[in-house]
């Protein structure tokens, strides 16, 4: 297959359609430490010009890992409309990426395209879009789900309460609940990242969250972020769960790292579908973020876009409630600096609402990583601005266990005011009956833990 | 015209006196007493269009222990009721006072954020944190930030007769994307150790950056002696030791093909977390070499006088661990399987 072009007068030529996307990739560490990343950002462009010019069956048929030798590969193309693909196969990446951004072209219709899409053509087109073009992209696909409430609905921002604890105390856990709920962070889930990854630990952790959406009747769900397995075993021995969690990677090799494939995924689903205490029909919580497959030594030299736009199809297979990438958490060699974080997490947001599942973000970083709490901040505003799902809420931003910075508790109710967003309007009655919000902002009793010790 | 210094010095107190004047009369307030009652900002008048405060935490008010210095008072140049002088924000008792306006449950509010390390009862106006919250926050980002990009002092190297040695790295910026390269010795770097170490020794003693020049600048003056007289007071030969710059743990096992020790040490630099910049890890491993990692090794983490293990308590640790390293020749899940029965 001839890949060529010429640029300034010279000539870029490129071995596989693998090597274009990857140098078509926006400047990453990550694909840079692997050395699949364009040399010179002449070449990157010169990889652009080339990839707009590649047709969708194309792409199709030159997957990041063969289908005979991957199940995350054969998960997504088996999941492929054949009819919407016929209509759609001889369009090229460049067309593709004009139709998303075309006033003629609506949310609806989007939907409907994106069940011709493979993880390949998701990450190609994402290549050819500026920061711009992902707000402005995403912003015209709604994917809502439900589980105990509606999550992304038009005019919504929750918040995930990421209320985690050094050594998983139920008293310190609790805690931070209520100073989360207290400032509106809680819609989304309360979803507690524990220290202990034991059935009994994190029985115990359902339990306690149970136990306060319960006394509170909160409009929400819990969810106890261990291994799948871990989660399985705690559902058998009856404790309550409202989502179950997985994190995922792009590849079989990546997620047997993870001690999870395919299979584990269906049972855990089917159990979650059979035993879970909530309303459904979605009941599946996915975490993801660009650079875990290159970790994993599991990437196939594809770039890290592309391995990421994989566990969005991945994670399309089990309906999710809630899909977030973790953006900045693996660290400068993968994504260095606010500007890579930025727009990573600007095309994962993207990508997932493409691939239709419901999309948040862990907008964050690590204090080895050139970026700072303003610049989680710029992104969340600009997510906010795409219609992205979620964020998460962490007392003052500084998660007291996984030792990284994220969304603060007061970040979702100030990004609600900033853009005249509102919570999930189940919880924002809830907010409203209690006393915490009124006409879309915090009353004066607002931001105080305290505020729960009264039932 | 020219000005001699002793001139503008005299010209900028003037200068200061006046602005000092004019300031105080616009504040319509008396100037608070010179011995030391000069408010801070806790307690400065509400900008007009913000709710009145509540009334400041008692944490905020000066200790009153000892009268404030200010800087014009201590460079003698005046004195008076102007300066700011603020007491550590980092302190226990001020880190971790409650911020939030009047709550429901005060006492209930305390017990609940005693319960965690989470920053919790940071209050808020509107829907942003208190000053004094984001301040903090700030603040303890800004040492992690010091530490990681900072360099070790060549004094605290100079003192224990430490030469350095440095890693296939070029830079600090590389050292973050390359992590690699920093598990590796410069070719310089193997020249330096071939020549200046004694080789094959029991112990092999080795410190580096990693990523908090902190941890060493405040740590390696207290732990290394305690090794060092640790070990030669139970006559374990020791060899020369050194400092890596731009240092990763894998580094241990390249040195180790240069010096042959039957035990090396590396004593190493932290990922600083928030308010926490200085923490060092001790990395210990019997014989390594290429292909060792993390299983192969013994760690303590987390050794700094901040909330973690104090390092003089460490490096009793560390020969601890290292005469058991030599007992069993073995070190990481090998020396745990082989000291199982011990237990």
């Amino acid at each position: 297959m001839l890949l060529r072009t010429k640029l300034f007068g010279t000539t870029y030529e490129f071995a596989s359609v693998k090597e274009v996307l990857a140098k078509a990739n926006e400047e990453k560490s990550g694909d840079r430490q692997a050395g699949i990343a364009a040399d010179s950002v002449a070449e990157r462009v010169a990889a652009r010009y080339v990839l707009a010019e590649l047709d969708l069956q194309t792409l199709r048929e030159n997957p990041a890992v063969p289908y005979e030798d991957d199940e995350v590969t054969r998960v997504i193309d088996d999941g492929v409309n054949e009819a919407i693909f016929r209509e759609i196969r001889g369009w090229k990446v460049g067309d593709l990426r004009e139709w998303l951004l075309a006033d003629t072209t609506d949310g609806d219709m989007v939907s409907r395209v994106s069940k011709g899409l493979t993880a390949e053509m998701v990450a190609a087109v994402t290549k050819l879009m500026s920061n711009l073009d992902l707000v402005l992209g995403a912003k015209k696909i709604r994917i809502t789900a439900h589980c105990n409430n509606t999550i992304g609905l038009p005019g919504t921002l929750a918040s995930r309460n990421q209320p985690n604890h050094p050594t998983d105390s139920v008293e310190g856990i609790r805690a931070s609940i209520y100073e989360g709920l207290s400032l509106g962070s809680g819609d989304s889930v309360i979803g507690i990242n524990p220290s202990d990854d034991s059935t009994g630990s994190v029985a115990r952790l359902l339990e306690m969250t149970q136990e306060v959406i319960d006394r509170w009747e909160i409009p929400t769900q819990n969810c106890v972020l261990a291994h799948v397995t871990t989660q399985m075993e705690a559902l058998k021995r009856g404790a309550p769960m409202g989502l179950m969690f997985q994190s995922l990677a792009g590849t079989q090799k990546a997620n047997e790292s993870f001690g999870i494939d395919v299979d584990l995924l269906d049972e855990a689903y089917d159990m979650a579908k059979r035993y879970c205490n909530s309303a459904g029909p979605n009941y599946m919580y996915f975490e993801t973020g660009q650079g875990t497959a290159l970790s994993a030594d599991a990437h196939y030299d594809a770039d890290q876009l592309v391995m990421e736009a994989r566990n969005y199809g991945l994670a399309k297979r089990y309906s999710p409630y809630q899909v977030n990438t973790v953006v900045g958490f693996i660290g400068p060699e993968y994504l260095y600096d606010s500007v890579q974080i930025t727009r990573a997490g600007l095309e994962d947001h993207f990508m997932g609402k493409l691939t239709g599942i419901s999309m948040g973000c862990d907008a964050c970083y690590t204090n080895h990583a050139r970026a700072t709490q303003n610049d989680i901040e710029n992104l969340a505003v600009l997510l906010s601005a795409a219609g992205c799902n979620y964020f998460m809420g962490v007392p003052m931003g500084d998660d007291a266990m996984l030792s990284y910075q994220c969304t603060s508790y007061h970040d979702a109710p100030s990004l609600r005011q900033a853009l005249d967003l509102r919570p999930i309007p189940q919880f924002e009655a809830w907010m409203e009956d209690i006393g915490l919000m009124s006409d879309g902002k915090l009353t004066a009793k607002a931001g105080d833990a305290s505020f729960f010790l009264q039932r | 015209m020219t000005t001699t210094p002793h001139d503008l010095d005299a010209i900028i107190a003037a200068v200061i006196e006046e602005l000092r004047a004019g300031a105080a009369a616009t504040n319509g307030r008396e100037a608070p007493a010179a011995t030391g009652s000069t408010s801070v900002p806790a307690a400065a008048p509400a900008p007009a269009a913000a709710p009145a405060p509540a009334a400041a935490p008692a944490t905020q008010q000066r200790s009153g222990a000892a009268p404030p210095v200010t800087h014009a008072e201590a460079s003698g140049r005046f004195t008076g009721e102007f300066g700011i002088d603020l007491p550590d924000p980092t302190e226990p008792e001020r880190r971790h006072a409650l911020r939030v306006e009047d709550p429901y449950d005060a006492e209930g509010l305390a017990n609940m954020a005693s319960t965690t390390t989470a920053r919790l009862g940071v209050g808020r106006s509107g829907p942003r944190p208190r000053t004094s919250s984001l301040l903090l926050f700030q603040a303890d980002h800004g040492v992690t930030q010091d530490a990681i990009h900072g360099t070790v002092d060549p004094e605290v190297l100079e003192r224990f007769d430490l030469f350095t040695v440095t890693t296939r790295v070029a830079d600090r910026e590389e050292y973050l994307l390359r992590p690699d390269l920093g598990r590796r010795l410069s070719d310089q770097a193997k020249a330096d150790i071939t020549e200046r170490c004694t080789k094959s020794p029991q112990v092999q003693i080795v410190v580096g950056d990693g990523l908090s020049a902190a941890a060493i600048d405040n740590n390696l003056a207290k732990i290394l002696p305690v090794i060092e007289q640790g070990l030669s007071a139970a006559k374990i030969s020791l060899g020369t030791p050194f400092f890596v710059e731009n240092a990763r743990v894998g580094l241990m096992n390249d040195i180790n093909d240069i010096v042959g020790a039957e035990v090396i040490i590396l004593l190493i630099g932290e990922r600083p977390g928030l308010g926490i910049a200085d923490a060092l890890s001790a990395y210990m491993g019997y014989r390594p070499t290429a292909g060792k990692t993390d299983a192969d090794r013994d760690l303590i983490c987390m050794i700094t006088e901040h909330g973690g293990t104090n390092p003089l308590e460490a490096g009793a640790y560390v020969v601890e661990f290292a005469k058991r390293m030599l007992q069993h020749q073995a070190s990481g899940q090998e020396l745990r399987r082989l000291t199982a029965d011990d237990a």
